[in-house]
């Protein structure tokens, strides 16, 4: 396979198998007949292509530049609820008070206008542009003061946390004006599309995966670039960095948003799929699990990571599904068993491993 | 200010200096590591900087480029620019290069691309993210890689380099800079005999079209400079003139012996 500078081995061996799989669970969900993909299938796999796409958004501030976001979970639920309050616009009068304007959780708690912040979310085209807007600009303001002060390493993980941690605080009042703690749910219809027919989902399924593709080749061209260089020299050696007279604060500024952007368009994605998003989107355990999907899938390798978010969310499928009680057990054990035995990620052994059969020789040496 | 021994005592009135410290002090916990230090960097100067551990050589660069900012005194770039106000990014895009004590280059890049992400240019982020290879650029990096020797390790990883290579790489990356004045921090560490003479020779063919401060314990280095040399001790100026002289001066040899 020729390598350029976008498409590298394995990202081509990784799109081809994405652009299978968007062919090949719409045909065997729609076309062949008895169904050999459920549609459950096909809204999972939806839901795991989100992951994907989260995973990659906090590769590129973890993995390229050395900033381990706690924050990502609440990019992603910004972009979820924004997608949100537009389906919930949507059901219009169909909701069970049957109030034209208001959602009925606002007629609920006995409210009688829709609030400021509201308006115009019966626009599809507002709405998404929130669904970038609003992470972006909480990760510009947030990031213009860490980063300007000087915040790093650990410090910094703890104010993301904090930040997505007071969030869902607040999304969790039903003064806020986001449903509380129900959230938002009962969505029917997307741009007149009905949300619970096989079609729909196959559709948002199909999307996600164009999503994960154009955010891994947007990833790949921002890492490939000289900035993304840069962004390694200031993981590597900030200091070094700032005396060759680069700003290192713009630049963790301009990834920081970038990839909150690309965590809120995943959110967007994923809650019509899911069919809700509440404030338990903000929880810390969430924000950590994406860190265990890049470490795991293999940290600054873009996608490796999004690998990862694909392996441990089926894994947690799966096992959540058998024993419900275990899975952050074995989330903790597979991380630790990762962080030790797998330093490179899955990709890394993968990789690794593939090496030395096409040399034939059991060295180490990929590991050095 | 306080007149320090043997300072060269008051500018004349035609001097250009390119930087000028007066009255210069900084504390750290009470501990005064700079203390009412002042200097004057003529343009073109070589100058060495030596000096007992903890004298305060590095702290003085610290200042100069903006890491620390010092409690008094001031720092003039140029007769003025008021380096106190400013930060590491803003002082090395005025063109002040610097070198550190400990060797850093960039471990994940090629040598090469540690010297391409060196050279003068835009620093913006956009600038970056849209940045385009020019042949000007590819034909100055083959020439400083003829100069710091490591044409042949151009592809490889520098994290790979050995200690003394990776003063050169960084050498060749401030050379890269195209600074107008450079602070050079201990750079024969790691070095043999002969490449200890090379890196002398190179800071003297330098000097001249730019301004360079050198700290280093290494004496044969700083014989073979063979210029003024700047003693400090215990934060201040102690001494300053030739090599010679200065290593005659009682106080010198008394800090030296001392310790
Ligand atoms: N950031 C800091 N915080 C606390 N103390 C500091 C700091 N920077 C320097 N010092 C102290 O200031 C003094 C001067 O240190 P400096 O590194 O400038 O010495 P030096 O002359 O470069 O010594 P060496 O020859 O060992 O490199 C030392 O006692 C050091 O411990
Ligand atoms: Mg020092």
């Amino acid at each position: 396979m020729a390598a350029s500078r976008l498409i590298d081995r394995r990202m081509g061996i990784f799109l081809a198998g994405l652009f299978v799989l968007t062919v090949a669970v719409p045909v065997g969900n729609l076309w062949i007949a008895g169904q050999p993909v459920p549609t459950y299938l096909v809204a999972l796999i939806g839901k795991y292509l989100c992951y994907a796409l989260l995973a990659v958004a906090l590769d590129l501030v973890w993995g390229y530049c050395g900033i381990l976001s706690l924050g990502h979970g609440a990019f992603f639920a910004l972009g979820g609820y924004a997608m949100g309050m537009y389906l919930m616009r949507e059901i219009g009068a169909r909701g069970v008070y049957a109030n034209p304007v208001l959602p009925d959780f606002m007629v609920f708690i006995g409210w009688k206008h829709l609030p400021w912040y509201w308006l115009g979310f019966d626009h599809f085209w507002l709405a998404a542009i929130m669904v970038v807007a609003v992470p972006g600009a909480l990760a510009f303001v947030f990031g213009w003061f860490a980063f300007r002060s000087r915040v790093t390493g650990v410090y910094l993980s703890i104010i993301t946390q904090a930040m997505t941690y007071a969030l869902m605080l607040a999304f969790f009042r039903n003064e806020m004006g986001f449903g509380g703690n129900n959230g938002l749910t009962d969505f029917k219809d997307i741009l007149g599309f009905d949300l619970a027919s096989h079609e729909t989902k196959v559709g948002l399924m199909m999307l996600s995966a164009v999503a994960l593709a154009a955010g891994l080749l947007l990833a790949r061209w921002i890492t490939t670039s000289r900035l993304g260089k840069v962004l390694v020299c200031l993981r590597d050696a900030e200091s070094r960095t700032r005396f060759l007279g680069y700003r290192v604060e713009h630049y963790k500024l301009f990834i920081f948003t970038v990839s909150a952007m690309m965590a809120g368009v995943a959110g967007a994605l994923y809650v019509p799929q899911v069919g809700i998003i509440n404030p338990s989107e903000f929880s810390t355990a969430n924000s950590i699990e994406i860190v265990i999907w890049v470490a795991l899938g293999g940290r600054g390798t873009l996608v490796g990571a999004a690998l990862g978010a694909i392996l441990v969310a089926g894994a947690k499928t799966l096992l959540t599904g058998w024993f419900p009680e275990l899975w952050l057990f074995a989330l903790g054990a597979l991380f630790v068993l990762v962080t030790i035995a797998l330093p490179n990620g899955v990709l890394g052994a993968l990789e690794g491993g593939i090496g030395r059969l096409r040399r034939g020789t059991p060295t180490r040496e990929a590991e050095a | 200010m306080s007149q320090q021994p043997h300072m060269i005592g008051g500018l004349p009135p035609e001097a250009q200096p390119q930087l000028y410290l007066d009255g210069v002090s900084r504390a750290f916990d009470g501990f005064k590591a700079i203390n009412n230090l002042s200097l004057v960097i003529e343009r073109g100067e070589l100058r060495a900087v030596i000096g007992p551990n903890g004298a305060g050589k590095t702290t003085m660069m610290d200042i100069i480029t903006g890491k620390t900012r010092p409690d008094t005194g001031q720092v003039l770039w140029e007769q003025s620019v008021d380096l106190t106000m400013l930060d590491e990014a803003d002082t090395a895009q005025l063109g002040i290069g610097r070198k550190f004590q400990k060797p850093t280059v960039f471990e994940n890049h090629t040598v090469e691309d540690n010297l391409a992400l060196a050279l003068k240019g835009d620093r913006s982020p956009f600038a970056a993210l849209f940045y385009r290879a020019a042949a000007k650029e590819a034909a100055r990096i083959d020439e400083l890689l003829g100069i710091i020797r490591l044409g042949d390790l151009r592809r490889r990883i520098a994290g790979s380099l050995s200690h003394g290579q990776k003063q050169w790489l960084e050498i060749g990356m401030l050379l890269a800079q195209d600074p107008q004045l450079l602070l050079v921090d201990e750079p024969a560490a790691g070095m043999t005999d002969a490449e200890t003479m090379l890196t002398a020779d190179l800071l003297k063919s330098i000097a001249g079209a730019r301004s360079v401060i050198v700290v280093e314990h290494d004496m044969d280095f700083v014989r073979a400079l063979d210029c003024k040399v700047t003693v400090l001790h215990q934060g201040s100026v102690l001494a300053e003139g030739r090599l010679d002289a200065v290593s005659a001066m009682p106080e010198v040899i008394e800090v030296y012996l001392g310790r």
